[in-house]
């Protein structure tokens, strides 16, 4: 197979960095050569964030390049229109129908752009879920990312079980079962998708 | 059996010293350094420490080699410098046990004030580099510089960048190898580098250097690879993946050892490959010594950038002349440009070519390559995949972070700040404005003091310094020090919160533990700045606007150096959390805007004035409720 690329986008603090590790375990457990890139520092520190994942026979560069991510998951919607040129023609991004104003559209230097959606679907194959609010539903906010995750999964690949498996193992032991339910449900938003 | 892991690059780096049989690490965190050191920490046969700074870290390491023991210390780019006093004697002074410095640069600056080549120094300072280009790498290059180390008698640097330091990729674990401590010998000679002796020993380092750069020819981590003879690179580090992204096909000369240089290697390389290409990122080291021996047919920084990350693509680019994807993005990155880089990862290479590059986006339009206006079909993608403006999202203070709060008070009162090193840096930013200078780590004490010196007393009465507690330790002490003795009237502001924030939460000498977990006497900031004989320290938390601003006021005014210390511990920090959140109560809001002031990320301004706080990112720290004259909002 040829190497996969996958991109996780979103604002600093939203966990990208969980997200990317649980990725990152599920193509060990596939047996394949995997390399993944993170933000560290201050970057981190509510800024956009990009953490890549790639794995196959054998990978080089620990980075996707533009016009080459398989899939883009994204945190939030701005984050997404960010990174869009990095997702290949046939590629799809799984966004969260999710809105953080950046510094800059706070105090009034930039606007908040309209119809990020629509700008997304026009360009690519793009899943809107609706992560956030969800999570909130079910009394744990934070879970919102492995809903995008759970809601990826189908265009990353992987059996579910595996997937869980993987959850299981590298979520910290007091939140595997609200990050099993969160998987699940965000499995099920892309249900209808193939 | 042998394990296979996926490791950080900098996990890996400390699974090679570990393996190397290293006794002592000593280190201060820094980006992209930082978890080399909380890795090997981890291992219970290495003893590991965070020193106050990177000098005192190298000697420790110094000491530690000197005493017969495998020795390591870490640092960032910046950080080198710090420790370069030390650094540039010891390799004069040479190694007891193997003696291994690394150095993190950081191409891109996702988290710097520079982006300084440590291989630069490294060459100053004569001592060897090593540059591994991936985790496994990282390891094994590690354990390697050590038996270098030994068999040269020379402190080595394993260079590292970002994208390596904060990669993961596949590592094969090997066993630990325990060595016995070399029995101690008085060698005054070697280790006491007064003059006579440093004389002699320059000789040395000399002869060393030559017979390193003849045997570097042989080495296992210098390696030709010949395939498709008419195009070839020397690289080493992470670009060397790039070239393989890229070009596959293409011969390389990868260096692992890129200080000193294997001449004859280079120059059979060089002979044999039609197109020569020099890709190493930053500066032209190895390019500048390459063509001072007449192979002047090597292309290098007058096709690639010395700012930034490289990428598979720029070869794309620059090499094979690939139409670039997504022309327009250069307009995209430069609107971010000048904001911060490190908000956007791919920012470093794509500002280069906002910035000097973007004619190779035109003249393809022009030669009709990008698709006309009229051609809607195939414009569409182009146009569609860069957006006329993405807002850029540059890092900001966390919601509930007491740098807000403390900033909030010194911005309404139009106080400045020399600042210093950390995420308070981010107070010089939008909508807080309050932080004017920051040039490294413990400098605002001392450049508030140099304001004095030249304008005289009034001219920084709306002036503090602000530098945070982990900073103040670092070398803040030593520049209050020179205020106490040198007679300011500066106001100093210490930002304590508790922690080494913007690398994660590392602890320091002031907080109570060490890396390895333990618990020590913590050194009271307020006793230790008392100590110096400064009359008026003050404590006052970070969330008690009357106390802050009572004290500026109160302190920029006097006549004499005073130290304010804002306490709240950092709001990341592991059991640190405000009991309720904040709630708006929109009947009540005269949107006055006061509470959006201070830029927390959780507020945002609804479209009829009054506000909605995220409650997914609430941290519940009140500042917006305490900002609110008409209780507007509740904490609950």
């Amino acid at each position: 197979m040829s190497v996969k690329n996958i991109m996780i986008v979103g604002v600093g603090g939203q966990g990208t960095l969980l997200t990317s590790r649980i990725l990152g375990n599920l193509a060990i457990r596939g047996g394949y050569d995997v390399k993944l890139s993170e933000v560290h520092g201050m970057a981190q520190r509510g800024g956009s964030v990009v953490t890549f994942v790639r794995y196959g026979q054998q990978v080089a560069e620990p980075i996707v390049e533009e016009g080459q991510a398989d899939v883009l998951i994204a945190f939030e919607r701005l984050e997404a229109l960010r990174y869009l040129r990095f997702v290949k023609e046939d590629g799809v991004i799984v966004v969260n129908d999710w809105r953080i104003d950046p510094i800059t559209v706070v105090t009034g230097a930039a606007e908040y752009p309209e119809g990020v959606t629509e700008t997304l679907q026009k360009a690519r194959k793009t899943v809107v879920v609706e992560a956030t609010r969800t999570a909130i539903e079910m009394g744990a906010p934070k879970a919102f990312n492995v809903i995008v995750l759970g809601a990826a999964a189908r265009y990353v690949g992987f059996d579910k079980e595996d997937w869980l498996q993987v959850i299981q193992e590298t979520v910290p032991p007091k939140t595997v079962e609200v990050n099993r339910r969160a998987f699940e449900a965000g499995y099920a938003m892309s249900g209808g998708e193939s | 059996m042998s394990e296979k892991k996926i490791l950080l690059g900098n996990e890996a780096i400390a699974r090679g010293a570990y393996e190397a049989g290293v006794k002592v690490s000593a280190a201060y965190p820094g980006t992209p350094s930082t978890e080399i050191s909380e890795a090997i920490a981890k291992y219970d046969e290495v003893y590991a420490e965070w020193s106050p700074n990177e000098k005192v870290a190298a000697e420790v390491a110094i000491g530690a080699s000197i005493a017969g023991a495998r020795a390591m210390c870490s640092m960032k780019h910046v950080g080198v410098n710090v420790a370069a006093d030390p650094l540039f004697t010891a390799a004069y002074s040479g190694v007891g046990g193997g003696l291994v410095v690394v150095a993190a640069d950081d191409p891109g600056m996702y988290s710097s004030q520079n982006e300084q080549d440590s291989r630069m120094v490294a060459r100053a300072a004569m001592i060897p580099v090593l540059e591994p280009s991936d985790s496994a790498e990282a390891k094994e290059f590690t354990r390697i510089a050590f038996d270098l180390s030994e068999e040269y008698d020379t402190p080595v640097m394993v260079r590292s960048t970002t994208r390596l330091s904060h990669s993961q990729g596949l590592v094969e674990l090997g066993e630990r190898t325990e060595r016995e401590p070399l029995p101690y010998e008085r060698n005054v000679a070697k280790y006491v580098m007064m003059p006579v002796n440093a004389i002699r020993r320059h000789v040395t380092v000399e002869q060393r250097m030559k017979r390193m750069a003849e045997d570097a020819c042989t080495m296992s981590v210098n390696r030709a690879e010949y395939r498709d003879l008419s195009v070839g690179f020397i690289t080493s580090g992470i670009p060397y993946q790039y070239v393989r992204e890229a070009m596959p096909q293409a011969s390389v000369l990868k260096l692992g050892l890129v200080h000193p240089l294997p001449r004859r290697l280079i120059e059979e390389f060089a002979a044999k490959v039609d197109r020569l290409y020099l890709f190493e990122e930053l500066e032209p080291v190895i390019e500048e010594q390459v063509r001072s021996w007449g192979i002047l047919k090597a292309v290098g920084k007058e096709l690639f950038t010395v700012q930034g990350e490289y990428s598979a693509n720029m070869l794309r680019e620059r090499v094979l002349g690939q139409k670039p994807f997504g022309q327009a993005q250069a307009v995209d990155q430069a609107q971010a440009a000048g904001q911060t880089q490190a908000a956007d990862q791919a920012s470093a290479v794509d500002q280069a070519q906002a910035a000097g590059q973007a004619s190779a986006a035109d003249q393809a339009q022009a030669a009709g390559q990008a698709s006309a206006p009229g051609q809607r079909q195939a414009a569409a993608p182009d146009t569609a995949l860069t957006p006329a403006a993405v807002p850029a999202r540059p890092p900001i203070l966390c919601p509930g972070c007491p740098h807000r709060s403390v900033y909030s008070v010194l911005s309404r009162l139009k106080i400045h700040a020399a600042g210093d090193i950390g995420c308070y840096t981010l107070g010089a930013l939008p909508p807080l404005n309050v932080v004017d200078t920051t040039i490294c780590m413990g400098s605002s004490i001392s450049t508030l003091h140099g304001m004095e010196k030249a304008r005289g007393k009034e001219y920084i009465q709306n002036w503090v310094a602000v530098i945070g507690d982990s900073t103040f330790m670092h070398t803040g002490i030593n520049s209050l020090m020179n205020m106490v003795y040198n007679q300011s009237c500066g106001t100093v502001v210490i930002l304590d919160n508790s922690t080494t924030g913007m690398t994660g939460h590392q602890d320091h000498a002031a907080t109570g533990k060490t890396l390895k977990g333990e618990v020590v006497p913590a050194i009271d900031i307020a006793g230790l700045c008392r100590s110096l004989g400064i009359e008026h320290v003050y404590e006052v938390s970070a969330f008690d606007l009357k106390g802050l601003e009572e004290a500026f006021r109160r302190e920029t005014k006097r006549d004499a150096v005073s130290v304010i210390i804002t306490k709240a511990p950092c709001v990341l920090l592991k059991g640190v959390t405000f009991p309720h959140k904040c709630v708006p109560i929109p009947e009540k809001c005269r949107k006055c805007g006061a509470c959006l002031r201070p830029g927390c990320p959780a507020l945002t301004k609804k479209e009829d004035g009054t506000i909605e706080i995220d409650e997914t990112m609430c941290n519940g720290c009140g500042l917006c409720a305490r900002l609110c004259s008409f209780d507007a909002i509740e904490t609950k």
